[in-house]
Order: C-alpha cells, then structure tokens, then sequence
C-alpha cells in the first residue's frame, strides 16, 4: 500500500487504499443474497400453504415437520447444519450418478439456505392470508367455471396479497439481517467484508458503525417501499376506522 | 451417526449449556427492565425523550444481531483500552472477556424489541382503569406500579414468551466473540472429532427442549390471571 489514508472519510472512500468500495460490494451482495432467498421463500412458502391447505394427510404431516423445525431451530445452527448438509447431499448425489464431485459457489448455497429458512415461515403467513379471504369469493370463481390456475390468478392472489402483505415485509426485514449470519461460514457479504476491513485497518468501530448504518438504511427504504406496495394492493378496500 | 464423544466431552457441553442459559437470562431480565423504561418514554414522555426512545428502538430494530456484537465488541473493545487507568482498574478482568461484550449487546438488543411489545401492551390498557386509578388519588408512580404496567405486562404476556423464544434463539451467536456456549462446544467437538451433525443435533435437541420449558412456563403463568374472554 502506497500511501496510508488517515482521516475517517479517507477510510470509507470508495476507491482504494479506503474501504467504503468493499462495503458497498458487500451490501450489494447482501441485497442480491436476501432477495434470492426472498424469492425462493415466496415460492416454497406458496407451495407450502396450498400443499397445507389441501387436506392432504402425508403432505401436511411432512409440511408442518418442516414448518416446526425450521422455526423452532436457531438460525445459526440451520445455517451452518444446512450448509454443510447441502454440500454433502449434492455431492453425494453427484457420486451416486457417477459425476465429480464440485465446490459450490458461496453465494448460491447462501441463497439456497436462506430460501429453504424462509419457505417455512412464509408457509404459515400465506396460508394463514388465503384463510382470511372470504370462502364466497373462491366459491363465486368455482361457480364461474374458473380452473385452479386461473382462480389461483385472479382471485385468490390479489385477495391474499394485503392480508399477507404486513407479514412479507416482516420477513423481508429478517432475511436482510439473517443475511449477516452467511459470514461465519464465510461468504463475504456485508458483514464480512466490514470485518476484513476492520481487521486490516484496526478502525474496527468506524466501519462496523457504517456498516449498521448501511443495514438501517436498507431497513428503511424497504419499509417506505412496503408501505407503497400495500397502499397499491388495498386500493380500493374501506379504510379501517 | 456416533454419539460416543459425548463421554468425553459431558463437561464441556455442559458448561457450555450454563453459559448459553445465563446468557438468555441476563438479557431477559436486565433488557426487560430497560424496554419498560423505553416503553414509557415514548408513550408519556416529552418530545425529547420520545424522540430518543423511538431512535434507539429503530436502530437496534433496523440493523443485524450480529453486527451490533461485532461492533461492541470488535469496536468499543478497541476503544476500551484508550481510557487512561481502566487497564489496571478491577473491572478489567470483566471488560477483557468476549461473555460481557455478548451480554451487553443481547441486552441492548431484547430490550429495543422488548419495549415496541410493551409500547403496544401499555396503549392497550383500558383508559377507563387508568382514570380510575386517578381518580382513587394515586401519583403517576403508584398508578404505573399498580395499574398501568402490570395490566400491561398481562397484555404482553403471549408475545413475551415468543419474544423470550427468539432471544433463545440468537444467543449462539456469542460463538463468534469467543463466548464459550453450547454452540462453540459443538464446533469445538466438530474441530476435533469431524463429525459434523452429530454435535449440531444435541445442540439443537438441547435448544428444543429449552423452547419447550419456556413455552409450557409462559402457559402457566398465563394461567395464573384469570381473564374473562
């Protein structure tokens, strides 16, 4: 290193010998980490909630084992258990096929994690919104010769969607600090790339300081962006007295 | 699946579950104390206090558990030893270890969420028995003693309980500033024997059973108070 930075803005300028460069990839990291899981959780969640409510008796039994456990197990042991339990499993099913085994890229196994976590938690907010829509609504598009798919488009999607709202953006909110916990087993997001900085310039206050203030700031751009999405979804409905 | 290391390691595990379970405690009892300070500063104190209540709230609420440790312990630890005489002052031995810095910040961090629970409990309580209280001649002081808060509390009662779940559930994070609980045994155990699940599952069989006692004493004590439903 050629020259020294020595005030606190020199640390957290972007561009090298400062640090703020690296904190801004890994907040970047951390954004694309929370939304993949988000979208995976949406996507198992809304399986989960249909698989619960389909009356099916072996389907829910396996859905509220994985909704139980997942909510039950601290974060960091499903992490770090999942982590290396994934990379296992693929590999072992790589041997089984006679394939070599591979080193999965951190960022997709972060993604994955968090996704499988997420899935759970979103199992029981939608399935607890499609139970709050009113049963003459789904009856009414039965009656009109609607198939699932297109019931589940028109109706039963735009009617979950307020009711499940509050709940998605809470689970927004712990994604994006769940994320932090991807650092102990390695993978350089923002918490991560802060403590490199720290450990390298010994100003370990200052950065871990920005980094909160950049999680806060995240924190509350999304609940301003939830507030536009729910007032967009409940257009329409009576306002609560 | 083998279990046989845990002859060996019976100890260890189980000083590592007293630290994991003291850490819980003194982060519920002394975060409890701080929320209901918060609490009633944003629901009857002066703009300034309320103002203050609600930033600290927002900002433990807004950033990660683990970046709060990290920067109190990591931070304000590389700080400590730049005031002149607490290097030879009898708090040193406590200020060195990783176990403080673990429970000041799960305490920090309960009571930020500890208190929005209560702000909510404390706006529920039925105006009506406030007045009545008032109108019985109690100071601000006696009302909160005997009317406002506990009423309050037996509001929060449900949420409390979870609330208690989820700060059981982010206490192995200690591991990383060398706290040693149930958690760090575990990956000891992992570093020395490779087994990898072996020693998650007892940690999470022990975290289960805890969720376990927790849920079925908030059940009771739920019990306790009669309500009229």
């Amino acid at each position: 290193m050629a020259t020294e930075p020595r005030g606190i803005l020199d640390l957290l300028s972007p561009y090298p010998p400062g640090w703020g460069g690296t904190l801004l990839v890994g907040a970047a990291s951390t954004i694309a980490i929370s939304a993949g899981a988000f979208l995976i959780g949406i996507l198992l969640g809304t399986g989960g909630a249909l698989g619960k409510l389909s009356g099916n008796r072996p389907l829910g039994l396996l859905l509220n084992v994985y909704t139980t456990a997942i909510r039950a197990i601290p974060e960091l042991i499903l992490i770090v258990g999942l982590y290396y339990a994934g990379m296992d499993g693929l590999n072992r099913l790589l041997a089984g096929l006679n394939l070599p085994a591979i080193e999965v890229n951190g960022f997709v196994v972060a993604v994955a994690v968090l996704g499988f976590v997420q899935g759970a938690y979103m199992t029981e907010v939608l399935r607890g919104a499609i139970l709050a829509i009113p049963v003459g609504q789904i009856d009414a598009a039965k009656a009109f010769g609607m198939g699932p798919m297109l019931r589940f488009r028109r109706v039963i999607l735009p009617a979950l969607l307020p009711n499940a709202l509050p709940g998605l953006a809470n689970l927004w909110m712990s994604v994006t600090k769940d994320s932090a916990l991807v650092a102990v087993v390695g993978y350089q997001e923002l918490a991560l790339a802060t403590r490199l900085a720290g450990a390298s310039t010994k100003h370990y206050f200052i950065f871990f300081l920005a980094s909160a203030l950049l999680y806060l700031a995240l924190t509350l751009v999304s609940n301003i962006a939830f507030n536009l999405i729910e007032r967009h979804v409940r257009r329409g409905q009576p306002k609560p007295a | 699946m083998t279990f046989s290391w845990i002859a060996s390691y019976w100890s260890l595990l189980l000083a590592g579950a007293a630290q994991t379970v003291l850490l819980l405690v003194i982060s519920v009892v002394f975060g409890f104390i701080l929320a209901i300070g918060l609490a009633f500063a944003q629901v009857s104190g002066g703009p300034v206090t309320q103002y203050l209540a609600r930033g600290y709230c927002t900002f433990l609420r807004g950033t990660p558990l683990l970046i709060q440790l990290w920067l109190f312990y990591y931070g304000v630890g590389s700080l400590l030893p730049m005031i002149p005489g607490l290097r030879q002052s009898l708090f040193w031995p406590i200020l060195r270890e990783g176990f403080f810095f673990a429970a000041v910040s799960f305490t920090l961090n309960y009571a930020a969420y500890e208190a929005e629970v209560l702000r909510g409990a404390l706006l529920a309580v039925p105006k009506g028995e406030l007045e009545a209280g008032r109108a019985f001649g109690m100071r601000p002081f006696t009302l909160i003693r005997r009317i406002w808060l506990p009423r309050a509390i037996r509001i929060a009662l449900p949420t409390i309980g979870s609330e208690i779940v989820m700060q059981l559930k982010a206490t192995p994070l200690a591991f990383t500033v060398t706290v040693m609980d149930l958690y760090a045994v575990a990956s000891k155990v992992r570093q020395d024997t490779l087994l990898v699940y072996e020693p998650l599952i007892v940690v999470t069989v022990f975290y289960l059973i805890l969720t376990a006692i927790i849920a079925r004493a908030f059940r009771l004590l739920e019990a306790q108070v009669p309500s009229r439903r």
